[in-house]
C-alpha cells in the first residue's frame, strides 16, 4: 500500500527505518545491555522464588522464559516510539516521501532483532542455570521462538506508538500490552512446555495459534498503524 | 426549561420507565415463570441473567467497533463519543455477567474461577476494555484522544470473536454452545428471548445518555478552552 506521493518503496522504506534503529542502538548498547541484565535477574529471581527441582523446571521453565521475556518486551519496546520525541525525529520522518507503514514496520523488526539478541543469551544461560539440555530441541523450539517473538514485536511496536502519546507512558505500555498479549504467552508457554516435556512434543494446536495471532495482528497493524503517525 | 427540554425530559422519563418495567418483567420471568431444569433446579435460573448479560456487553463492544472504525475513516467526533459510550457500557454488562458466571460456577463446579479458554479469553476482554479507558484518561488532545483510542479500540476488538468462539473451538469446562445448537429446551426460549430484549433494550438506553454525556464533557471542554483563550488575550 503505497500513498500517493510516495516514491519509495515499501521494502526500501522498511530497511532505511530497520538499519536507522540498529545505528542509533549500536551506537550506545543502551537498551540492549539494560534488558539483557534485567531480563537475567527475572530468571534468577524466579529459581530464589520457587527453587525449582529438575522436574518442577521442565513443567514451569516454559513460563520462566516467556514471563521473563514479556516483562523484558513491554521494557525494551516503550522507548520505540518516545525516543524520537524530544527532536521531534517522528515528525520528520513522517515528511518522509514514504508509507506510513514503514516507520511502523522498520521498528517492529527492529524490535524484533532486539528481542532476538536478549533470548539468545537468556536461553543459555537458562540451560545452564536450571539444568535442562535445550540442544536436542534448538530447531522446533528456534521456531516457536521466532513465532512468539515476532508477535510481541508487532502488538508491542503498535503500543509503543500509542503509549507515546500519552501521559504516565512508562506505566501505560505494560497495562496495555501485557492482556493483549496473553494468547501469545499461552500459546508459547504452551508449545515451548512440550519441548522440555519428556519426551519432547510440539503440540501443533499453539503452532497454529501463534501463526494465527501473528498474521491478524500484523494485519490490524497495516490496516491501523499509520493512524498513529499522523500530527 | 423550555418546552423541548421539557418534552426531552418526559421522551426520557417514559423510555427510561417502559425498559425498567421490562427487565423487571424479565427478572419476574426468569425465577418464576421459566420451568425449572431437571439436573441444576433452581440455580439454573442464573443463565437467563448470565448468558444476556454476556452477549449485551459483546453487542456494545461490537458498536464500539464500528464507531471506532467510522471514527477513523470519517474524524467526526460523535463516532467517537458512540465508541466510548458503548465500552463503558460493554464494560459493565460483560461484569455483571462474569460475576454472575462467578456465583453459578460455584455450587456448579465446587469453583469460584477456572482458567479455561472461555473465562479467560472474556477475562482478557475485560482487562484490554479498562486499558481502553484508562489511556482516555490520560491523552489530553480530543483529536489525538480518539484516533489513538480508536486504534486500540480495533485491537481490543480482535478478542472479542475469541471469546465468543472459544466453546466452539476447544473442549471447556464452560458448557458449550446451546443457543444456537438448539440444545437448549424450547420451553426455556421464550424466557432467554425476553432476557435479552430487557437487557438490549436497557443497553440501548444507557449508551445514549452515556453518548449524551460525552457530548456535554465536549460541549464544556470547548468552552473552557475558549475562556481561557480569551483571558489570556485580555491579559496580553
Amino acid at each position: 500500500m503505497t500513498p500517493a506521493g510516495s516514491n519509495v518503496g515499501l521494502t526500501r522504506a522498511t530497511f532505511s527505518v530497520f538499519s536507522k534503529e540498529l545505528r542509533a542502538e549500536f551506537r550506545s548498547f543502551e537498551l540492549l545491555t539494560s534488558t539483557i541484565v534485567f531480563v537475567l535477574i527475572v530468571v534468577f529471581v524466579f529459581s530464589f522464588a520457587f527453587s525449582p527441582t529438575h522436574e518442577d523446571t521442565r513443567r514451569f521453565g516454559a513460563g520462566f522464559i516467556w514471563i521473563a521475556l514479556l516483562f523484558a518486551g513491554s521494557l525494551m519496546l516503550q522507548p520505540s516510539f518516545s525516543r524520537e520525541r524530544p527532536n521531534d525525529t517522528l515528525g520528520a520522518m513522517v515528511l518522509a516521501p514514504i508509507d506510513p507503514f514503514a516507520i511502523i514496520a522498520g521498528k517492529m523488526l527492529a524490535n524484533f532483532f532486539f528481542l532476538v539478541l536478549v533470548e539468545a543469551v537468556l536461553l543459555p544461560a537458562f540451560s545452564v542455570l536450571y539444568d535442562v539440555s535445550l540442544l536436542p530441541v534448538i530447531g522446533p523450539l528456534a521456531g516457536v521462538m521466532f513465532l512468539g517473538t515476532f508477535g510481541i514485536a508487532v502488538v508491542g511496536t503498535v503500543f509503543a506508538a500509542i503509549s507515546a502519546q500519552a501521559r504516565m507512558r512508562e506505566l501505560l505500555l505494560p497495562l496495555l500490552l501485557l492482556p493483549a498479549l496473553v494468547p501469545v504467552l499461552i500459546a508459547s508457554a504452551g508449545a515451548t512446555a512440550g519441548l522440555l516435556a519428556d519426551p519432547p512434543d510440539l503440540p501443533r494446536t499453539w503452532i497454529f495459534v501463534l501463526i494465527g495471532f501473528d498474521v491478524v495482528f500484523l494485519t490490524a497493524a497495516w490496516l491501523f498503524g499509520g493512524y498513529l503517525l499522523e500530527e | 426549561m423550555s418546552a423541548d427540554a421539557k418534552s426531552s425530559a418526559g421522551g426520557l422519563a417514559a423510555a427510561t420507565l417502559a425498559v425498567y418495567a421490562l427487565v423487571c418483567v424479565a427478572i419476574y420471568g426468569a425465577l418464576i415463570w421459566a420451568p425449572t431444569e431437571k439436573t441444576m433446579g433452581f440455580l439454573q435460573r442464573i443463565f437467563y441473567f448470565h448468558v444476556s448479560s454476556e452477549m449485551v456487553g459483546l453487542f456494545a463492544f461490537s458498536l464500539a467497533f464500528i464507531g471506532n472504525i467510522v471514527f477513523l475513516t470519517r474524524r467526526k467526533l460523535q463516532w467517537d463519543w458512540l465508541a466510548v459510550a458503548s465500552v463503558e457500557v460493554g464494560l459493565i454488562f460483560s461484569t455483571m455477567g462474569t460475576v454472575a458466571g462467578s456465583i453459578w460456577a460455584k455450587p456448579a463446579w465446587g469453583v469460584w474461577w477456572v482458567w479455561d479458554e472461555r473465562l479467560t479469553s472474556a477475562f482478557v476482554m475485560c482487562v484490554l476494555y479498562t486499558s481502553y479507558l484508562l489511556l482516555r484518561r490520560l491523552v489530553d488532545n480530543p483529536e489525538r484522544r480518539a484516533v489513538i483510542s480508536a486504534v486500540f479500540g480495533a485491537f481490543a476488538f480482535l478478542d472479542v470473536p475469541l471469546v465468543y468462539f472459544s466453546i466452539w473451538w476447544w473442549r471447556t469446562q464452560h458448557p458449550g454452545p446451546m443457543i444456537l445448537t438448539g440444545k437448549l429446551a424450547p420451553a426455556m426460549m421464550p424466557m432467554f428471548q425476553l432476557s435479552i430484549l430487557a437487557l438490549t433494550a436497557l443497553m440501548v438506553l444507557m449508551i445514549q445518555q452515556r453518548y449524551k454525556l460525552e457530548k456535554l464533557r465536549h460541549n464544556f471542554e470547548e468552552l473552557r478552552n475558549e475562556s481561557e483563550y480569551i483571558q489570556q488575550r485580555g491579559a496580553s
